[in-house]
């Protein structure tokens, strides 16, 4: 009673600009009006960069390059995926050894993404400082540990493309060049250093105080039999779907939110989540006993249904990518061609992979010369864009709208930053239909 | 002591991001130069004053709303310096191929849509609204380019400009001609270096995405393309790059579009 009456009139908007540590240009709007919650919206005003239209007309190696201009953070995500629908129009299958590299160059960037996302971008809210220069005051052992475990996923990026952000290496059936047995040991001595420190990461990132907030959601990723997934699978649900990826869209509806430049994701008209969290829930059963092992000592049930564990499913794909990079690489040889040759041709194709992120579908068609005719592009975070603007109103609520505004504030943001969106990647697709005369 | 730190400043605009990396792709290195310098404002890194006055502010991203041209003054008024780094602050990035299409269709269509969406007619680089002190080419720039340019300025002098092409690189390596061993069309003869000769060295024809080398012949590259058996449009595409906006690519995509229709 007395709750209400001191809630009572109280109208209080909230808006944080710009949003701090994350990927892109964003912005939260609250309303509270009577203590409800009168108007939620996570606004993204990023301009579109109309990707899609630029891929029209272009043989593949351009779509490769062009692709990866949509997101600095997760390059090798969007040319795996095209590169792989791709493949599945020109029938191309590239071998075994290009198929375990794309793994481990994939590996690098979960490494690198995960790293980046944990120290530089989420830590500080956990340790009540701003950024990381201030976190390295108060731990500089546990920064520098994550700046070389980030440098390292840069580095077996760069091994197979040159260079981290826009590497140059992949080309339909495999890569332009393989790397060097020199090369590759280099790597191979600095993944076995780094065991210890995934390990050291993992703990630490158990030992942060999360706050256990459970919420109902749906999580939906790939998956296929025996491995962790990364490049290839089925798209499942705990939800009940099974899907395979050409599939996709019979289920999933994309939607123009008034409020942002992005396009929101429903399955069946429903919120739902993909991401470091969604594969550990969907996947625990294909990790490696150790890992399983170690995540059960600190005390990681699965399947989580509290969203703050992403941050712990992100150091634990840091564990796996570390040690899955180091297996690969380990009886490494340099094949006869790191790619087999193929024939453009005219047709239709999907690619899905995990991006760091999450699910990342594309779907082109092609022309007789096997220049892309449509392109249609589905990145992780539009998809979770409603689900997150559900966690926010249940999160707020649970905290309490009569709390300082500040409060309120940091609780939002913190919320918003724990799915790592990447708005550049979602504000890239507004899809225009464009009727010629 | 702090406050005689010199200030630095990293604003976004249109673009992927994938230029602040290299200061977040710095490793140990950036703990270092978070104490050489004072960060001001870094959103991507937790650093919020928008509207703080700074000795340099590097510039991310092209401009493509009608907000982009104001917070671009302000950007200007508050730095002593402004470096603008990649491709998309230099020369509008692949975005501005929209330059290209029929611009007023496309903003035409996203204004018969939502409301909210303002767009300018053509995506600009930096330099088409504000002075800009010094440009770091690339997509992306690499933490080489963009740590001596901080040194440069903090010891007074301005940073070297790359001016070579990635072909002379090339050479310097030793690299195959990916051009006159496989009939490749590359750019490297017209792009300028920063990048090591990256793409040859891995095999394939460079891309372009240092920009248009000074004193470079694009005509002349061209018609080699032609003499590589490439139709118009083809040759056309190739200077579609991520630097499209670089007048001489812009030029030559122009050139043979023309000829193609
Ligand atoms: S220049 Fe290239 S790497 Fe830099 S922000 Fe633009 S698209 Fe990204
Ligand atoms: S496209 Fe050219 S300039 Fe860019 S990395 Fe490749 S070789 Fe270097």
């Amino acid at each position: 009673m007395s709750e209400d009456r001191k809630l009572e009139g109280r109208k209080i908007r909230i808006r944080v600009p710009v949003l701090a540590r994350v990927e892109g240009e964003g912005a939260l709007d609250l309303s509270i009006e009577n203590g409800m919650l009168s108007e939620l919206r996570l606004e993204i005003y990023e301009p579109p960069r109309f990707f899609e239209q630029f891929l029209i007309g272009n043989p593949a190696q351009d779509v490769i390059d062009r692709v990866a201009r949509i997101c600095g953070i997760c390059p090798v995500a969007y040319q795996m995926s095209a590169v792989q629908a791709l493949e599945a129009i020109y029938g191309v299958e590239p071998s075994l050894w290009a198929q375990a590299m794309r793994r481990v160059m994939y590996c690098g960037e979960w490494l690198q993404s995960h790293s980046l996302h944990i120290h530089l971008l989420a830590a500080p809210d956990f340790f009540g400082v701003n950024s990381a220069a201030e976190l390295a005051r108060l731990d500089a052992h546990a920064v520098r540990r994550g700046l070389r475990l980030q440098g390292l996923g840069n580095a077996l990026i760069a091994l197979f493309g040159g260079r981290s952000v826009h590497p140059v290496g992949v080309r339909v059936g495999g890569f332009h060049s393989a790397p060097s047995l020199v090369d590759v040991s280099a790597v191979t001595e600095r993944l076995r250093e780094a065991r210890t420190e995934a390990d050291e990461l993992l703990r630490w990132v158990a030992s942060w105080s999360l706050p256990d907030d459970n919420q109902d959601f749906t999580s939906l990723a790939l998956r296929h039999p025996g491995e962790y997934p990364i490049l290839r699978g089925r798209l499942v649900s705990d939800a009940g779907h099974d899907l395979p990826i050409d599939q996709f869209d019979t289920h999933m509806r994309e939607f123009q939110a008034p409020h942002s430049t992005a396009l929101h994701a429903l399955l069946d008209d429903k919120p739902y989540l993909v991401g470091p969290l969604a594969r550990l829930n969907l996947n625990a059963d294909c990790l490696p006993d150790e890992l399983r092992a170690l995540l059960a000592e600190v005390g990681l049930e699965l399947p989580s249904r509290n969203m703050f564990h992403s941050a712990l499913a992100r150091a634990a794909e840091i564990w796996l990518a570390v040690n899955e990079a180091l297996s690969i690489l380990q009886d490494y040889a340099v094949p006869d061609s790191p790619y087999v040759e193929h024939q453009p041709c005219e047709g239709e194709g999907v690619g899905c992979t995990e991006a760091p992120r999450g699910v990342l579908w594309h779907r082109y068609t092609t022309d007789a010369n096997g220049n892309v005719k449509t392109a249609r592009i589905v990145p992780p975070t539009s998809q979770n864009q409603a689900r997150i603007e559900d966690d926010l109103r249940q999160s707020l609520l649970r905290l309490g709208l009569d709390k300082p505004e500040d409060e309120l504030r940091l609780h939002g943001e913190k919320v918003i930053r724990n799915y790592d969106p990447c708005i550049s990647c979602a504000t890239h697709f507004l899809r225009l239909r464009v009727v010629r005369s | 002591m702090a406050t005689s730190k010199p200030s630095i400043a990293v604003h976004k605009f249109s673009s992927c991001d994938g230029c602040q990396l290299a200061f977040l792709n710095l490793g140990e290195d950036l703990l270092q130069l978070m104490e050489l310098v004072d960060v001001r404002h870094f959103a991507e890194a937790g650093i919020l004053d928008e509207e703080a006055d700074v000795d340099i502010a590097f510039v991310e991203g092209s401009l493509s709303t009608p907000q982009d041209l104001e917070r671009i003054q302000q950007v200007r008024a508050h730095a002593k310096y402004l470096i603008t780094i990649g491709a998309c602050a230099t020369a509008g990035g692949l975005q501005a191929l929209r330059n290209l299409a029929d611009a007023k269709e496309w903003v035409a269509a996203v204004y018969a849509q939502p409301e909210y969406i303002a767009s300018l007619d053509k995506v600009q680089p930096i330099r088409a609204a504000v002075p800009v002190d010094f440009e770091l080419w690339g997509c992306p720039v690499n933490g080489r380019q963009v740590v001596a340019a901080v040194r440069a300025l903090l010891f007074g002098v301005a940073p070297i400009d790359a001016k070579d092409k990635v072909c002379m690189e090339c050479k310097r390596q030793q690299a195959v001609c990916v051009m006159v061993a496989r009939g490749e069309a590359c750019l490297g003869p017209v792009t300028r270096t920063g990048c090591g000769a990256l793409c040859p060295s891995f095999g394939r024809a460079c891309y372009g995405c240092y920009g248009a080398a000074e004193n470079a012949n694009a005509v002349s590259l061209g018609m080699r393309m032609q003499g590589l058996g490439l139709p118009a449009e083809q040759i056309a595409q190739h200077f579609e790059t991520t630097t499209n906006q670089s007048p001489l690519f812009a030029q030559a995509t122009a050139r043979w579009r023309g000829q193609h229709g």
